[in-house]
């Protein structure tokens, strides 16, 4: 398998050589193989959103590279290599839902039926059909996150940059929203970069968790998760809470030397 | 719908109707001199007598008033997006335009009457356009830079250029902005409009034939083109309003849903 994100020895110092300098990241070196899903999981500061960033290209790094697609981040972007999905849904007031959706197309050139087409296919693997016409405001947030899904889903992109997407969601919708996006990778053979604060949401959606430590940020374990195919039954399984002790072990083992852990959720 | 629009109105109309009937009360009880307070009726009495002159009068200061208004908006909305654009000239523009802000700029009637020649509707629209300006700027201003970052970072994502991003993200944007800018002018257009005809000039206008009917003690007369000023306000008011509405349908529809 060839990788479809490739980080070597990226550093990210923010306000350098000023008294309020922050190593976000030292030393990352990380892998992220063509269809697999990948989660990067640490407590609040430990410089995940940043390296997602990094990924997007929407900041550089201080020192080292990052290859997405076999080229440099910056031209991935340029080429839209990759769909994105942050903690807000982000979605536009003034456009209607299928026009969200269909804002990526818009720019890519395409033409009105052919964009409308493919936001309704969109919707309906959002599970979202009959709402193309309604405004964003009319939407619930569970149901607006799933917009942005699809809008991020729109250009069929290999990979998918998701910045904890399901952080502003209750328990329930958030559960069945990483239920969707499970079954929608499995469809589609997407490659996800997904952060998250969440033990067991990490544990459930990746083939791969990767613990990061905070201050400076840096990657101090990856565990390989390997339970089948996601069905709701999982989240019962003995496979399942030996994972996500595992992962909370991991993230113990940061707290040693950096005090109680901040940000993690072990629900 | 309909049951609302009654029961929204219905406060207003009867507070005005009580306060008109507590004014002639008042006059008539205290035995208040026409020229001092005139009753309600009385001037009743004269928006009836002078109907065709204030018409007259009204339209000329309204033409005076749109013209303003049009330009301010323009030019408002023109500037604002030169100073979006560059840096450099937003941090020129916009502290002299709030130092520029704080003059009563109707008080510069009589420099543009000297300037323009007070036998032209020039200055008067000069001066409105002056004052529809500064609102319509700094609101415009305010909807095309405060996008939200999320909205920032996806355009970068899209990798889309700055056109594109002008036209699909900060315009929109700032629409809500705008026309809540036009909205405040739309007031302002009529007041100064009207205020300043009071420094002279034509005598064609609402404002004019206010301060000629209290030179002349005509106290009632001039309460009718007062008032015929403030129902002008009122309509200009709810144009914009309505103009709010009809532009942005996806606010209008959010607006019916929350009543």
């Amino acid at each position: 398998m060839n990788a479809a994100v490739e980080i070597v020895g990226v550093q990210k110092v923010f306000n350098a050589g000023k008294s309020n300098r922050v190593d976000a990241l030292i030393d990352v070196n990380l892998t992220v193989e063509t269809g697999s899903f990948v989660s990067l999981i640490g407590p609040s500061g430990c410089g995940k959103s940043t390296l997602l960033r990094l990924v997007a290209d929407l900041t550089q790094p201080t020192q080292g590279s990052i290859s997405v697609n076999g080229k440099p981040a910056k031209q991935a972007r340029l080429d839209q290599d990759y769909g994105m999905a942050f903690q807000q849904a982000g979605l536009f007031d003034w456009r209607k839902v299928h026009r969200n959706i269909e804002l990526p197309l818009e720019l890519r050139g395409w033409d009105r039926s052919r964009r409308r087409a493919r936001s309704q296919e969109m919707l309906e693997l959002v599970k979202l059909p009959e709402f193309a016409d309604h405004y964003p405001w009319e939407l619930s947030g569970g149901m607006q996150q799933r917009v942005a899904i699809a809008r991020a889903l729109a250009v069929d992109p290999a990979l998918l940059l998701m910045d904890e997407p399901f952080g502003a969601l209750d328990e329930m919708t958030r559960e069945h929203m990483q239920g969707e996006l499970s079954r929608i990778c499995a469809a589609t053979g997407k490659t996800v970069v997904f952060v998250t604060h969440s033990i067991p949401e990490a544990v459930y959606l990746s083939n791969r968790v990767v613990v990061m430590s905070p201050r400076p940020g840096r990657i101090t374990n990856v565990i390989d998760v390997e339970l089948g195919s996601r069905v709701e039954d999982i989240r019962e399984s003995t496979e399942f809470f030996k994972k996500i002790t595992e992962v909370r072990e991991a993230l113990r083992g940061i707290e040693a030397d950096d005090g109680p852990r901040r940000g993690i959720e072990d629900r | 719908m309909r049951m609302s629009i009654v029961r929204r109105l219905a406060p207003p109309f009867l507070w005005g109707a009580l306060v008109l009937l507590a004014w002639e009360r008042f006059v008539i009880w205290r035995k208040i001199k026409p020229f001092v307070l005139p009753a309600p009726s009385r001037i009743w009495q004269q928006l009836k007598l002078n109907r065709s002159g204030i018409l007259d009068t009204a339209k000329a200061t309204a033409t005076n008033a749109v013209v303003g208004l049009v330009i301010g908006v323009v030019l408002g909305v023109v500037v604002a997006l030169i100073a979006q654009r560059f840096v450099m000239v937003r941090g020129l523009i916009s502290p002299v335009s709030a130092a520029l802000n704080t003059m009563p700029i109707v008080a510069l009637g009589p420099i543009f009457y000297n300037l323009f020649g007070s036998t032209s509707d020039v200055p008067r629209r000069f001066v409105v356009a002056l004052v529809v300006f500064f609102p319509v700027f700094v609101n415009m201003l305010k909807g095309l830079t405060q996008v939200e970052p999320v909205h920032e970072e996806l355009m970068r994502s899209y990798a889309a250029p700055g056109g594109s991003v002008l036209r699909l993200v900060r315009l929109p944007n700032s629409l809500p902005f705008l026309l809540t800018g036009v909205r405040i002018a739309a007031s302002l257009s009529v007041i100064a409009a009207v205020v300043v005809e009071y420094f002279g000039g034509l005598q064609n206008g609402l404002g004019s034939r206010v301060s000629s009917a209290m030179k002349l003690s005509a106290t009632a007369k001039a309460w009718a083109y007062i008032a015929a000023a403030c129902a002008m306000g009122l309509l200009f008011y709810v144009a914009a309003l309505a103009l709010e509405r009809a532009v942005m349908p996806w606010q209008a529809k959010r607006r019916a849903a929350d009543n």
